[in-house]
Formats: structure tokens, C-alpha cells, sequence
């Protein structure tokens, strides 16, 4: 029999029974959802955790005081630190894989400018940090390394407080601000940046020089943090290493010991990253093969009841002259018909869920035709897979017993 | 004389009810040569069914040999036996037997469908002719349920027929129908039989296997009559005969 004949069949035969062929197609609906939801969503998570990495910069080791734990990046509150600017040059001087490193101090402080007023957060750094986080400046011009070493009341500003101080219209290079009352000239505008890895605000910054922030706003005399990027992206192990090696033996640590400081690199941080994501992959695609699973037992339930429902079309068949391979084939077709049609559907709907999803985490839709194609794939698999087991029941039928069935 | 188109050689069918067996055919031996128009009658339960289900590759005898246009049926295997069924074969059953939702013209056409060596158009305008045959050529689009059930036997016997069988086997073709239709029918089964196509017909009336060449007697799942009928009757004769219906079947 030619396949049109047999489409033509399948399609008869589903559209006498509407309801029941679309609950049955409802888990590969399902299914076939999830795997496109799953594939596009991977995608599109590995992307923006790929572009948030780059945004940290490149070859980015970061120093946190405390004993490290696995896993997630940890805060520094609850642990005080012991860093200072010679633990820093230290390192400076004798770890060669090391390219640039800052101490960092950060406050949240109340700026203002006019009758303008917005909260932020006040990185203090030497003028390096934009060198590790590769941050340019829309305008103006960094601070130079005499500012630092002098305290300089000088700072650079996020484009998202541009946006709240001076709106759209000002340029705020040469505008002196007010950070907890003391007057700072703004000299420069960061590149804007996006959202960061954890969804913050990137460009809610102001940056200046460390020395002033440490003595006049923060006024501590320990860095929070310490931060760093190594040569090249190979080294960055080795540049781990030789921090750790410096500061072990600066704060008398032996080699088994467990120090009262962490060493984070771009890459474990990209790891623990990609664990999210990932996370969020295994689940789906357990939904996925879960819903095929269930969908494709209901194809063989439906598929068994057809077949005893028509033994005696089977019948009829068989005696003008159908073989066990025509009647294999009609059953066959009509199953695969079935999850197929679950299949058109599930992608529809795994389109739409997955750029509802994408719009939710603020993730790129990354809709290949090959996630469309191995969803077919997978309806069409299933339809054969479940298929199969009714369609050579009713192929093994004898025709008298057939023709006899009530 | 020619060789036999059925050969049956001490054909035997039990069937195993539990603990007992039923004997439906006990050692037939019949031959049925090219162009013979058979008519098998007996009590119901002596055989009759179950002769002409093997005699159609429906079913296999539990011992004896069967040979069809020379072949001995049971060294074939299924996929052999579907082609005989499709080729050589055509069965007219009591109870009709048509796709239902599915319109007299491609019931027709389903024994072409499973040959690959007819083409589309061909399969449609041999389907056509075949209706056109039995006097069905206005309701190719009918479905069965919108047919009398002469209408439907008529739609089965063009499909018996539509791919040129050496043997047509009816079961009862007349069994639920009316004088008139049962005659009308019987009418299309004697000009099959007269373009050379051989015919055994099943049927409990006597006046209907007049019309027949051949009158065959089962008796418990033995043939107990055999005798050549010298003189059949003409279905047009008696049709002719019948009074005027008021409206045509
Ligand atoms: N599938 C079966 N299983 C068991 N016994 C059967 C089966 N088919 C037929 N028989 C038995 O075989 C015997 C012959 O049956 P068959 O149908 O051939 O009779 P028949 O001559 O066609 O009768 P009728 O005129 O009523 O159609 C009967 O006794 C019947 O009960
Ligand atoms: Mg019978």
C-alpha cells in the first residue's frame, strides 16, 4: 500500500476520534515542550552566563577573607579581614603570573548632586581595577596613580547614576558630587555593562581611588577584598597558586593548613554558574523524557484499543489480500501520525514557553532548527518506539479469527 | 478434462472445544475444475463454513491437502497466502463485510491498493468498471450504511471481482436478502461464471442452488451428495418471471 493511502488512514481514523487522539497526544505535547524548553533554555543560559563571565573581566582571580567553603561565591560579612596594601604589593612584586591587582573597599553611600539624591554602592580601587575588569570609559578620563597615592577627591560614575543625578541632558565630567557629604570632582563615565551574573546592576557603581575611599568614607584600614587577574587564561592556576603561596607565608600559615583567606577564580565562578543552569537543564529534561515516557505508554494504550476496536477491518483486509507488513505499517503510521501531531504542537507551545521563560530570567532565546528537528526526532521515535508492540499484534492476527471477532 | 482449479484430498478440521473436539470437516475429497458454478447446501453446522473459509486461505485444515490452480496451499507462507488471496481469490461473505465510513468505490479499490503494479488511475477506473458491473455506478460515494443490503452485497461482489480471480467464493451471499435481490445476485454470480471465472456459492436454499452447474451435499463435515446439474436455471428467466416490484433494490 502506498504511504499517502496509509496517511490517509491514520488521519481518517484520528479524526473520528478527536478527543480521544488529542488526550492521547497531550504527553508528547508535553514532552516535546520540555525538550525545546530545555534545549533553548540551556542555550540561552550558557550564553548569558558566557557574557556576564566576560563582563567580570578577563583572567579574574578575586581574594576574600575567611576560610573558603565550596560551592557558591560566599560573602565577606562575619569574617574581618586582614588585607593591607603591603599584603598587595607583596604579591605585586614577587607573583609573576599576576598581571594587576587592587585592595577593594566598598560602601553603601548617599550621593547627591543638585536637589538629586541616590544610593549606591562606592568601590574604592587602585586605577588597575578597570585594566582587570577590561571597563572602559564612555567619557572623560581614569583617575592616574599620583590621585590615588594623594587620596584625590576624584571619582567615576556608573551610567545608571549619570541616569538618577543628572538625568539625560548634563554631562557630569567636571561636576563635583557630594559622597556622604565630601565633595568629589567626577572625572569619568564607566562603559555601561549590564546586568552582572547574579542579575545586579553593574552600572550602579561610583569608583575612585582606594586610598580615599578606605580613609574618608569607609575609614578602615583592611581591604574587603583583594583583586586580581592573572597573564593569560593558562596562568590563571598558577597565579591562584602563587597568592596563596604569598599570603600563607605572610600570615604564617602552614602547607596542610587551612588559611583564613579564599582564592575564587573566573573559572570556578563560571562553574558555579553553570551548575545553575545546569540544574535547570537536568530538570527539564527529566520533564522531557518523563512526559515521553507517559505519552508514549498512552499512544500504545490508545493504539491496543484501535486495534481491537478494527480486528475486523483487520480482517477484511487480510482476505483481499493485505500482508502483515500493510497492516504493520497502517498501525504504525497512525501512532507516529499521533505523537507526530503532539510533536507540531509541543514545539509551538516549547516556542512560547521558552521566550516566556527567556523574558522572565532576561535570557537570549536561542531557538536552533536543530533543538526543532531533535524534538521531531524524539515524538517521532517515541510514536515508532510505542507503535510498534500494537501494530505487530494486529500484523499477527489470523484472518478467520479476525473476521470472526465480535 | 482440465486440471482442477480446488483439489481437496481427505480433508480434515477439528476444532478443540476444552475437553471436546468438534469435527467440523471429516475427510473431504473434492475436486473443482475451471468454470464450474458449485452450490454447497446442508443443515447448519455440517461443514459448509469452514470448507469455504480454507478453501478462501482464511484458515487451515487440520490434516488433508488442499492444492489451488496447482499449489499445494499449506507449503505457502502468510505473506504467499495474502498474494493467492489478492490475486487468485475473491470472497463474498453473508454478512457483507465493507469498510463502514468509508464509501462503496474505495472498498472496491482496497483489494488493488495492496498491489504495487497498478497505478493510481488505473486502480480507480478498474474500481469504477466493477461497480458499473454490478449495476452500482451511481453510488460510487455512497457508504455502506446509505446502501440496501442488496446495494452492499453488491458493492462486496464487485470487489470480489475487480482483480480478476480464477475462483470466487461466496458464503451465503443471499442469506439476508429478499427473492428478487437473492436472484438478482445470483444473476451477477452467473455472469461471472459464464466470462469463465469458477464460482462456489454456500447457500441453504434449494431454489437457489438451481441456478448452479454442480450441486454439493454436506452432512456432518462429509459430502454426502455430488451431482452435476444438467440443466440451471437462468436468473434472467426468473427475474423476468417475478412480479413487478414498485421500487428496485
Ligand atoms: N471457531 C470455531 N471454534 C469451534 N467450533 C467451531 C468453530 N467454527 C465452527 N465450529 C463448529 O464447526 C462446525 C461446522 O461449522 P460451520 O460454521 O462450518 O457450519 P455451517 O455449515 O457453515 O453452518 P451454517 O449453515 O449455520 O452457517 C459446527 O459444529 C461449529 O460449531
Ligand atoms: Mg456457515
Amino acid at each position: 500500500m502506498k504511504f499517502s493511502a496509509l496517511l490517509l488512514i491514520a488521519f481518517r481514523s484520528l479524526a473520528r476520534n478527536k478527543l480521544r487522539s488529542v488526550l492521547t497526544m497531550l504527553g508528547i505535547i508535553i514532552g516535546v515542550a520540555a525538550v525545546i524548553a530545555m534545549l533553548s533554555v540551556g542555550q540561552g543560559a550558557k550564553s548569558s552566563v558566557e557574557s556576564s563571565i566576560a563582563s567580570m573581566g578577563t583572567n579574574v582571580l578575586t581574594v576574600f577573607p575567611g576560610a573558603g567553603g565550596t560551592g557558591g561565591v560566599r560573602s565577606d560579612a562575619g569574617t574581618t579581614s586582614r588585607f593591607t596594601e603591603d599584603d598587595v604589593e607583596a604579591i605585586r612584586k614577587e607573583a609573576e603570573a599576576v598581571r594587576y591587582i587592587t585592595p577593594t573597599a566598598r560602601m553603601s553611600a548617599q550621593v547627591k548632586f543638585g536637589g538629586q539624591n541616590w544610593r549606591t554602592s562606592v568601590y574604592g580601587a587602585y586605577p588597575e581595577y578597570l585594566q582587570i575588569r577590561s571597563w572602559n570609559l564612555a567619557s572623560g578620563s581614569p583617575y592616574s596613580a599620583a590621585e590615588e597615592r594623594g587620596a584625590a577627591k576624584v571619582c567615576l560614575m556608573g551610567k545608571t547614576v549619570v541616569k538618577n543625578l543628572f538625568g539625560d541632558s548634563t554631562s557630569p565630567v567636571g561636576q563635583t558630587i557630594r559622597i556622604k557629604n565630601l565633595p568629589f570632582r567626577v572625572i569619568g563615565v564607566l562603559e555601561e555593562k549590564g546586568q552582572g551574573s547574579f542579575g545586579q546592576d553593574q552600572d550602579d557603581i561610583i569608583v575612585a581611588p582606594y586610598s580615599t575611599v578606605q580613609k574618608k568614607i569607609v575609614g578602615g584600614t583592611y581591604a574587603q577584598n583583594m583583586f586580581a587577574s592573572a597573564v593569560s587564561e593558562p596562568a590563571i592556576a598558577e597565579a591562584s597558586a602563587q597568592i596563596d603561596e604569598i599570603l600563607r607565608r605572610r600570615f604564617h600559615f602552614g602547607v596542610g593548613d587551612l588559611p583564613d583567606f579564599t582564592i575564587r577564580t573566573q573559572t570556578e565562578l563560571a562553574q558555579a554558574m553553570g551548575s545553575v543552569s545546569s540544574t535547570l537543564t537536568v530538570l527539564l529534561s527529566s520533564i522531557a523524557a518523563i512526559s515521553l515516557l507517559v505519552g508514549g505508554i498512552g499512544i500504545m494504550n490508545i493504539m491496543l484499543v484501535s486495534v481491537t476496536e478494527r480486528t475486523r477491518e483487520i480482517g477484511i483486509r487480510l482476505a483481499v489480500g493485505a500482508n502483515g507488513r500493510d497492516i504493520l505499517l497502517q498501525f504504525l503510521v497512525e501512532a507516529v501520525t499521533i505523537s507526530f501531531c503532539g510533536g507540531l504542537i509541543g514545539v509551538a507551545l516549547g516556542v512560547g514557553a521558552s521566550s516566556l521563560l527567556s523574558s522572565l530570567q532576561g535570557w537570549a532565546v536561542k531557538l536552533s532548527p536543530v533543538s526543532i528537528l531533535i524534538a521531531f526526532a524524539f515524538s517521532a521515535a517515541t510514536g515508532i518506539f510505542f507503535g510498534w508492540y500494537p501494530a505487530r499484534k494486529a500484523a499477527r492476527l489470523n484472518p478467520i479469527d479476525a473476521l470472526r471477532f465480535e | 478434462m482440465d486440471t482442477p482449479i480446488v483439489a481437496v484430498r481427505n480433508l480434515c478440521k477439528t476444532y478443540r472445544m476444552g475437553e471436546m473436539d468438534v469435527h467440523a470437516l471429516r475427510d473431504v475429497t473434492l475436486d473443482i475444475r475451471p468454470a464450474e458454478f458449485v452450490a454447497i447446501s446442508g443443515a447448519s453446522g455440517s461443514g459448509k463454513s469452514t470448507f469455504m473459509n480454507i478453501l478462501g486461505c482464511l484458515d487451515v485444515p487440520t490434516s488433508g491437502s488442499y492444492l489451488l490452480d496447482g499449489r499445494e496451499v499449506q507449503k505457502l507462507t502468510r505473506d504467499e497466502l495474502s498474494l493467492v488471496r489478492n490475486r487468485k481469490l475473491g470472497f463474498v461473505f453473508q454478512s457483507f463485510n465493507l469498510l463502514s465510513r468509508t464509501t462503496a468505490l474505495e472498498n472496491v479499490e482496497l483489494p488493488l491498493l495492496y498491489r504495487r503494479d497498478v497505478t493510481a488511475k488505473d486502480v480507480r477506473a478498474r474500481a469504477e468498471a466493477s461497480l458499473q458491473a454490478v449495476g452500482l455506478g451511481e453510488r460510487v460515494l455512497h457508504h455502506p450504511n446509505q446502501l440496501s443490503g442488496g446495494q452492499q452485497q453488491r458493492v462486496a461482489i464487485a470487489r470480489s471481482m475487480v482483480n480478476d480471480p480464477v475462483l470466487i467464493l461466496a458464503d451465503e451471499p443471499t442469506g439476508n436478502l429478499d427473492t428478487r435481490s437473492s436472484i438478482e445476485i445470483i444473476g451477477l454470480f452467473q455472469g461471472l461464471n459464464r466470462r469463465g471465472i469458477t464460482v462456489v456459492l454456500v447457500t441453504h436454499e434449494t431454489d437457489i442452488a438451481a441456478f448452479a452447474t454442480r450441486q454439493v451435499v454436506f452432512k456432518d463435515g462429509r459430502v454426502i451428495r455430488d451431482e452435476v446439474n444438467g440443466s440451471p436455471l437462468d436468473a434472467a428467466k426468473e427475474l423476468a418471471r417475478l412480479p413487478k416490484p414498485e421500487a428496485v433494490a
